[in-house]
């Protein structure tokens, strides 16, 4: 486990926040944090509806030991809150995903979505401008043609760099219940939106027609048992998308098949271990994020207490089940009374699949090496995280005598939550986001 | 994080569930009345968590779908339990045989109040705005006025969604999540073997004075679906701060008429949870003590 015990930690904190990190504004808690596919970017969302670019930068041979590191690229507001004037309801700014589109020309595009609208943003550079126009001056005031006397061909003049980020699609009035998932299929060209009771599948370029796919809605709301809580698209086929339940089932679905993919091809659950059983274990069997591996055979699912990856190819049971906070299990019913229980933890893989990662509280995160079968956890905190200093494995201790360095389940700190965590595609580098605080980790080089 | 220092008579099953895990001792078979005291007891706890949960919404975003499912399905668990048991039949019926219909008369005025919102006593309650439907929604304007009986009369159209907007014009005087110091207060009724008492402010027990047991039968159910059996003293003194219609999970899943069912005293006084969240006592709950003082005085006439 060489590589967990090696990272540098670098910290960051989104440049509109003032205040520090105890005494923080709502707006400023982190939503949601994406590398893109070359992990040269690394997009975060937040409660006020703000999106911030980081861009990793150039490695270069004066400066070996500042390797790549990740600096403010773009800030833009992407969604605004909203009153829906027929409910009287607040519609929230908050961005719940980012999601990349792989690069195919000098812009960067992104997919980032509140509760109802999903909007696509080109970010590009800008770093020439055109001088010497005929019919305006420099400061751009209309020239008095009866002034011009000759004519010239305007020329590109180098400019300071500029980012801009601007809206090029919005995909809007879909989705009566809360977004909380998008993702972008591998044809490029189409992506999906995913509320509590319905799946959207979108074209990238149409912005006014949308073809609902899944719909899970009873005709009597009074039956309503179970709701969606994630979709992804199959990372190479472009006709399969998996969505997980509140139930803690995952059903696979075929586009080709139906229009409607009410049949599922696949469904996944795990039957319920009766001797655990009591009234929480639905709640926390609730699927919090559902991913694809890589490579495509492997499903991954985040559940209140573990997380489980699944083979495609067997249904009936996931293939490794992982604990990440079982001492959690008997506090269940606090954590039901302040409502932690409904925490939404997201999972992620490692370019290799080799290792997932996933957070807990305490601004604690976990990392399972699927091969070794060995797991640690490490903590974002200012204080214990000095830059280049390596991250020293933590210990919760569930009773009986404390040791020195372990931390008693009675003292964490459930307000320190890390919900949303990003694995570099390629390399091991780590994003966490711990409430308006950003942590980036970096395996050391030797 | 976790509600410390709330004083409990018993050793908290909340707090300290047994090793095997949070429920304590498995589900006792079902025609058991030997549960233990202190499964059903949590269990109890979890009913009353569970329905304030589901009751107190934000009034200005929409709710959050998913955990409103997971919450009324575990109240769905517990109720097919408690039937089962056959708990939930005497629960019902204690409650419905302490009714009697000159308070009725009072609960709806009382319930008819929107704390928040300032409305007076007596007017029409404005239709709340439901959340996520789209079927239609018919406004349930409940005219309360003079009528002895209030039947609670879902419009069937009415979709479990309008639940999910809970807006009972309860919630500011509810939301406060760290308010313990209420709760510390104990109530002193010895006879309470289940310890049904809420722990509401002492200041609260004494506006109520004397009218305190009067009180907790006032905030009763609206329609009586069971006819009532003659009253066992020992239930009715168990039961005697539960509503009934609190408890009426069809009630409360398939949305509710325009009038917020209980007021902020119903919470207060018959809460057998020792949920922290659901029992501040800020000033605007006060001040509707002191009407509803006035009024128990107009009614019993005093």
């Amino acid at each position: 486990m060489k590589c967990f015990s090696r990272y540098l930690p670098y910290l960051f904190r989104p440049p509109s926040t003032i205040l520090s990190s105890t005494c923080h504004t709502e707006a400023d808690i982190i939503s949601t944090v994406e590398f893109n596919s070359t992990g040269e970017l690394l997009a975060t969302g937040d409660k006020g509806g703000r999106v911030v670019v980081f861009q990793r930068e150039q490695e270069s041979k004066s400066q070996p030991h500042r390797r790549g590191e990740y600096n403010v690229y773009s800030t833009f507001q992407s969604h605004e809150p909203e009153f829906d004037y027929l409910k009287s309801l607040e519609i929230e700014e908050k961005i719940n995903k980012i999601k990349w589109l792989p690069q195919q020309n000098a812009a960067y595009f992104l997919l980032s979505t509140n509760d109802k609208t999903v909007k696509l943003w080109k970010i590009s550079e800008r770093d020439k401008r055109p001088e010497g126009y005929n019919l305006k001056d420099e400061d751009g005031r209309i020239r008095d043609p009866s002034t011009i006397t000759s004519l010239r061909v305007p020329v590109l003049q180098p400019m300071d760099l500029m980012v801009e980020a601007t809206a090029r699609r919005i995909f809007s009035n879909a989705h009566t219940y809360h977004i909380n998932s998008i993702s972008v299929n591998s044809d490029l060209q189409t992506f999906i939106s995913t509320d509590d009771l319905r799946v959207n599948l979108w074209n990238l370029e149409i912005t006014d027609r949308s073809f609902n796919i899944v719909d899970i809605k009873p005709a009597n709301m009074e039956e309503l048992t179970e709701v969606i809580t994630s979709a992804e698209f199959h990372p190479q086929q472009c006709h399969t998308f998996a969505y997980s339940s509140s139930k803690g089932s995952i059903r696979l679905c075929d586009m080709r098949l139906a229009a409607l993919c009410d049949k599922h091809c696949k469904y996944f659950e795990e039957p319920e271990d009766p001797a655990t059983r009591s009234f929480f274990s639905e709640i926390i069997s609730s699927i919090s994020d559902v991913k694809f591996s890589h490579n495509g055979r492997y499903l991954m699912t985040r559940d209140y207490l573990t997380v489980k990856v699944w083979d495609l190819q067997m249904e009936n049971k996931p293939v490794e089940t992982y604990q990440v906070h079982d001492y959690l299990r008997g506090k269940l019913c606090s954590l039901y009374e302040n409502d932690c229980i409904f925490d939404k933890f997201e999972c992620v893989w490692n370019g290799s699949d080799s290792v997932i990662m996933t957070g807990s509280y305490n601004n604690f995160f976990r990392m399972f090496d699927r091969n070794t079968k060995r797991d640690v956890t490490l903590e974002a905190s200012r204080e214990n995280s000095k830059p280049r200093a390596i991250l020293k494995p933590r210990k919760v201790c569930v009773g009986g005598k404390r040791r020195k360095d372990e931390i008693s389940v009675d003292s964490l700190d459930f307000s320190k939550k890390i919900l949303h965590t990003t694995w570099h595609p390629h390399e091991n580098i780590i994003a966490v986001a711990a409430t308006n605080n950003l942590y980036i980790f970096q395996d050391k080089v030797n | 994080m976790f509600p410390k220092g709330t004083k409990r008579k018993f050793s908290d099953p909340v707090e300290e569930p047994a090793s095997s895990g949070d429920q304590g001792p498995a589900a006792p078979p079902a025609a058991a009345r030997t549960l233990s005291s202190s499964y059903s007891l949590q269990r109890q706890s979890l009913l009353d968590m569970s329905l304030i949960k589901l009751q107190l919404c934000h009034m200005l975003v929409e709710p959050n779908l998913c955990r409103s499912v997971l919450i009324a399905n575990t109240v769905r668990q517990i109720q097919e339990e408690m039937t089962q048991d056959g708990t939930w039949q005497i629960m019902t019926q204690a409650l419905a045989a302490a009714q009697c219909p000159a308070d009725r008369l009072v609960a709806t005025e009382v319930l008819c109040r929107q704390t928040e919102t300032g409305a007076q006593p007596g007017q029409s309650p404005k239709p709340f705005p439901v959340v996520g439907l789209e079927e239609g929604y018919h406004s349930e304007e409940v005219v309360m006025e003079g009528e002895v009986e209030t039947e609670v009369t879902m419009s069937p159209q009415l979709s479990t969604n309008s639940y999910l907007a809970g807006p009972f014009g309860m919630g500011p005087c509810w939301d406060e999540e760290d308010d313990d110091g209420d709760c510390e207060e104990e109530e002193e009724e010895e006879e309470d073997s289940e310890e049904c008492m809420s722990e509401g402010d002492d200041a609260d027990r004494d506006h109520l004075s004397a009218d305190s047991r009067t009180g907790d039968q006032v905030f009763g159910t609206f329609e009586i679906k069971h006819p009532a059996p003659p009253p066992d003293p020992a239930l009715e003194e168990l039961f005697s701060d539960v509503d009934p219609s609190y408890y009426d999970l069809d009630t409360v899943l398939t949305g509710m008429q325009s009038t917020p069912k209980m007021g902020p005293y119903d919470l207060l006084e018959s809460l057998s949870s020792h949920t922290p969240t659901a029992l501040s006592s800020s000033s605007s709950c006060r001040s509707d003590l002191n009407e509803l003082d006035h009024i128990m005085e107009i009614i019993v006439g005093s």
